[in-house]
Parts: C-alpha cells; sequence; structure tokens
C-alpha cells in the first residue's frame, strides 16, 4: 500500500519545472496565436475562434488527416502482429539471442532524418539496391517520385522497418516473463499450440503489447522527420502526413494563425485516442 | 524449433539490407555512384570519411549531438529518480493527474511545438547552446524516464525502505547508497531510453541551433541540397550516426529483453 505524503510534491517538483517550462510556456505561445491575426510587423489582432473554423472546415485539413489516420492503422496493422509472430518464434535462450536482440534494436537508434535519407539511396530507381532489383530484375516499375502508390508503400515499408523491433522487444519480453511450468501444465493437459497461445501468451502479452501499441500509435501519429526526408511529402501530396502539412503552413508559409489552430486540433486528437488507451489499460489493472 | 527460428533470421536480414546498401554506397566514389549500378564498392574509396574527419562543419556535427544527448540524458534520469520513487511509494494529492499530464508531454507532437521553441529559447537568450536542445529534450524523455524507473521502482519491496529507516539510515544516505544500487538496472534501461529518442530526434535539435551547437543532421540536410548531392559523403555520414546507438546498445544487451519485462515498458 502506497502511504500518504504530501511532501511527495517536493520530489516531483523538478520534474515540474523542468516539463511545465517546455510544455506550458510553448503551449501557450500556440494558444495565442491561435486566436489572432497578423500582418507581419509584431501587430496581432484578435480572431476569436476565426482560425478554429477555418482548419475544422478545411478540405487540406481533412485530406490531410485522413492519409493520417490511414498511415496509422496501416503500421498498426502490420507491425503488431508481425512484431508478435517474430517474438514468438524467437528461441527463448540460446547464444543467438542476445545478438538478435541486438541487430533488431539497430534501426531504432538511427536517426530519422538518417532513416529517411538512407531509404532514399535504398530506392533510388537507377542506383538504389532496392529500386534496381525492382525495376530491372524482377521487372515492376517502380519510380517513388513519380507514383503516388509507390511512395505510399515505400513510406510504410520504411516505417515497418524503423518500429516492428520496438514491438519485438516489448512481445518478447512479455513471453520470457511466462515461467516453464505453465508449458508444461498446457503440455499434460494436451493443449494445442493455438490454446498455448490464446490462453497463455497472450494474456501474459497484454500489458506490453498495450504499452507498444500506444508508443506506436502516439509515435506514427506524430511521425514527420522520415517521410519528409523521404518523399518530401509528394509526390503531389500523396504523403503529406499531419505533421509535414503543419510545419509547411507554419514555417513554409508562415500562416501562424491557421498552423496554431491546426496544431492544437491535432494535438487534441492525439491526446483523446491516448487517452481511451491509457483508461483501458489502467482499468485493466484494478 | 529449428525451423521456427528461420522468421527471425529473414526479418534480421531484412532490417540488414538498407543498413548494407548505405555502407556500401559509403565506400564508393561519387562518380562510381551515378555511374551505375554494383553490389560492391568496384574502388574503394575512404574519401568520404577523410572529408567528414578532416572538415570541422563535419566532425563538430558529431560532436555537438553527443554532448547535448549526454547532457539530456543525465538531467532526465536525475530529475526522474525523486519524482519515480514519489510515484511508486506515495499517495499524494493529483499524483494521477499528474501522472497523466507528464504522459501527455510525450504525446504532443514536436512539430507543433518547433515554432515556440524557438522563440521561447531565443527569449531567454539559450538559442544554439547545447543546453537548450538538452533542456527541449527533456519534453518527451523526462516523462519517459519517470514512467521506466516508476516501474522498476514498484517492483522493489517496500520492506526495504522501512528497515532501513529502523537501521536509522537518514532519507539521503538511504535513497543513494542503498535503494539507487537495487534498480541499477532499471536507471540504466531509462538511460539508454533517454539516449535513443534524444539522439534520434531532429526537428526540435535544429530548430533551436544555428552554428555553435549544429547537430550532425543540419551538417547532413546542407549536403543533401548543396553541391549535386553528394551521396557518397551523405552514406558515409550516415554510417558514422549509427556507431553511438551500436556502442550504447552494447552496454545494456543483457538488459534489453529483461529490462522490458521488469520495468513498465
Amino acid at each position: 500500500m502506497k502511504t500518504p505524503n504530501q511532501k511527495a510534491w517536493l520530489f516531483v517538483a523538478p520534474v515540474i519545472i523542468l516539463v511545465a517550462f517546455n510544455a506550458l510556456v510553448p503551449l501557450m505561445t500556440v494558444v495565442n496565436y491561435s486566436v489572432q491575426e497578423t500582418f507581419g510587423n509584431n501587430l496581432f489582432f484578435w480572431h476569436g475562434v476565426g482560425w478554429f473554423e477555418q482548419v475544422l472546415n478545411s478540405e487540406r485539413f481533412h485530406a490531410a488527416l485522413g492519409r493520417q489516420f490511414l498511415f496509422t492503422a496501416t503500421i498498426l496493422a502490420i507491425e503488431i502482429p508481425l512484431g508478435v509472430a517474430i517474438a514468438l518464434s524467437m528461441p527463448r535462450s540460446g547464444f543467438w539471442v542476445p545478438v538478435c536482440l541486438v541487430l533488431m534494436a539497430l534501426p531504432l537508434l538511427i536517426p530519422w532524418n538518417v532513416v529517411g535519407a538512407m531509404w532514399n539511396i535504398f530506392t533510388l530507381p537507377d542506383i538504389g539496391l532496392l529500386g534496381y532489383t525492382l525495376n530491372n530484375v524482377v521487372g515492376i516499375e517502380y519510380n517513388m517520385t513519380q507514383s503516388p502508390v509507390a511512395a505510399w508503400i515505400t513510406v510504410v515499408v520504411m516505417d515497418v522497418w524503423h518500429w516492428t523491433s520496438l514491438v519485438v522487444l516489448l512481445a518478447y519480453a512479455g513471453l520470457i516473463s511466462i515461467p516453464d511450468a505453465y508449458y508444461q501444465a498446457a503440455k499434460i493437459d494436451g493443449a494445442s499450440n493455438w490454446s498455448v497461445f490464446r490462453y497463455i501468451q497472450l494474456p501474459k502479452m497484454k500489458r506490453v503489447l498495450t504499452i507498444a501499441i500506444l508508443l506506436r500509435f502516439m509515435d506514427s501519429f506524430m511521425i514527420y522527420t522520415e517521410p519528409f526526408v523521404l518523399t518530401g511529402g509528394g509526390p503531389g501530396n500523396s504523403t503529406t502526413l499531419l505533421s509535414i502539412d503543419l510545419v509547411k503552413i507554419a514555417l513554409g508559409q508562415f500562416d501562424l494563425g491557421p498552423a496554431a489552430a491546426m496544431s492544437l486540433v491535432y494535438f487534441a486528437i492525439t491526446l483523446l485516442v491516448s487517452w481511451l488507451f491509457y483508461t483501458l489499460m489502467t482499468r485493466d489493472e484494478e | 524449433m529449428q525451423r521456427r527460428s528461420i522468421v527471425p533470421i529473414l526479418y534480421v536480414l531484412f532490417l540488414l539490407l538498407p543498413i548494407y546498401w548505405l555502407l556500401a554506397m559509403s565506400f564508393k566514389t561519387t562518380n562510381e555512384i551515378l555511374g551505375g549500378f554494383s553490389l560492391l564498392p568496384q574502388e574503394w574509396t575512404l574519401d568520404n570519411y577523410r572529408v567528414i574527419f578532416t572538415d570541422p562543419t563535419w566532425y563538430w556535427g558529431y560532436i555537438n549531438s553527443i554532448l547535448y544527448v549526454s547532457l539530456n540524458t543525465v538531467i532526465s534520469v536525475l530529475a526522474a529518480l525523486p519524482a519515480a520513487y514519489a510515484f511508486s511509494r506515495y499517495r499524494f494529492l493529483g499524483d494521477k493527474h499528474l501522472f497523466f499530464w507528464l504522459l501527455t508531454n510525450r504525446m504532443a507532437p514536436p512539430a507543433v511545438f518547433a515554432l515556440p521553441f524557438f522563440q521561447l529559447y531565443s527569449s531567454v537568450g539559450l538559442f544554439d547552446t547545447h543546453i537548450a536542445v538538452a533542456l527541449a529534450h527533456c519534453l518527451f524523455n523526462i516523462p519517459l524516464a519517470v514512467w521506466i524507473l516508476e516501474g522498476f521502482m514498484s517492483g522493489v519491496p517496500k520492506e526495504i525502505d522501512e528497515t532501513a529507516m529502523v537501521d536509522g539510515y537518514s532519507f539521503p544516505t538511504f535513497f543513494f547508497k542503498i535503494f539507487v544500487p537495487t534498480i541499477k538496472a532499471g536507471i540504466g534501461v531509462a538511460a539508454f531510453f533517454c539516449f535513443m529518442f534524444s539522439w534520434v530526434e531532429m526537428l526540435l535539435a535544429k530548430t533551436l541551433t544555428a552554428v555553435a551547437a549544429k547537430p550532425i543532421a543540419a551538417t547532413m540536410t546542407k549536403t543533401a541540397s548543396s553541391a549535386g548531392y553528394e551521396l557518397g559523403l551523405l552514406a558515409a555520414a550516415g554510417c558514422l550516426t549509427i556507431i553511438p546507438g551500436a556502442i550504447v546498445i552494447y552496454f545494456v544487451r543483457n538488459y534489453i529483453a529483461r529490462g522490458f519485462a521488469l520495468g513498465r515498458v
């Protein structure tokens, strides 16, 4: 049982100060911009909720949001089952296990712009390994800068390459925490592989998988650097995800008001979905 | 059992292919790269690496990145330690809300904050310093460190705290001499994740720096857009950014699976 102790606030004070400095001041700046109109020279006028109306009704925002949801749903649908499958087929111990884990963790530690640049080089039509193989060996016409479908698939494959390992590591951690006795009992009962998975492994992995889904949702919803470096949002707008569009408006066109309003709507959506996950997760604990 | 291990092997091969290609490119000359396709470099060259190690704008990019990442890891873990202890041991007014508020900052898209961050750090005179990037990365690393450490600390029985108090240890002595060593693995895992997320984040790092603390990413972007796209140089720079991460994984290799299971992450 935890002891009630209000002095605990002193313990959390440094964290609150550091995070609040970074979170509240910028957030207030964004809120400030979102309700004002500017014509430059630091002259601002009250604009009310005008920008919010504009953003919520804009085709452009709907399109970017749609692409964002499609992207996040696609990568979750691929990475979670694939990660679990790989974790299940890993041996529980042995010499190769740490080697495998270290190699798998490697993509997680590559700077995001390098990931984008690496996939760009990898998929160049004439001189990239994947681009050349697809075009000249397999015989599929593949050019990311021309075909929106190819660009979209490449961005998804890149994300699978980049992040599936996180799901594998989490699922594997859940799996190795299952005592051997469970498996022996299942064997005596003559349980099939499926029922071992359904009634022993899956419940034990539930907690880590919730964390994996939560982390993957948040990170893929905020993704910016990798697709920006890989495709620049193109061809056309086909891979312009929400963050890319936002940066285009804020820093490219310097439309601070609409960009700020869009930021807040964007943040609210992320927060809402994450909160749903979080409550589901903590409700199960109690 | 043996047949099943084909899946992880295929997966690892898939992971290594793009990395192999980056490595192969980094040993090719620009002419060879643009000249045509070859699996292995025809004329091996170290010129790309030579440029990086002799040109200060290049190698300072790496030094700057490592400086702010280390600074951030130290700040995040030190601040998170007492907070995680409070969350795992005490009940206090608003503790659950506070924990969720911390997590919401992990959910804030960096793109949303890029411009306000630039203005904030300019106005306090920290723009283009390592400490600015280190502090900015606290936004998502502190919540993560608190989350991980809290998981590890909750795994330590409360009797340890009580016994130490009965034995007459003062709180600081107990905390640093007894408690911190028992969660060494947790601190390692938390530091690993802080290092990882600070090392890979580039949008804020680029926004908050200009010359003096410019991270390697900014230098790479410059190369990519100017001087006719020097792919070899870009590939070499990319390969070098993998090394610090690889070293860090090597240190936590024994904790990597266990650490995930013990902690909440």
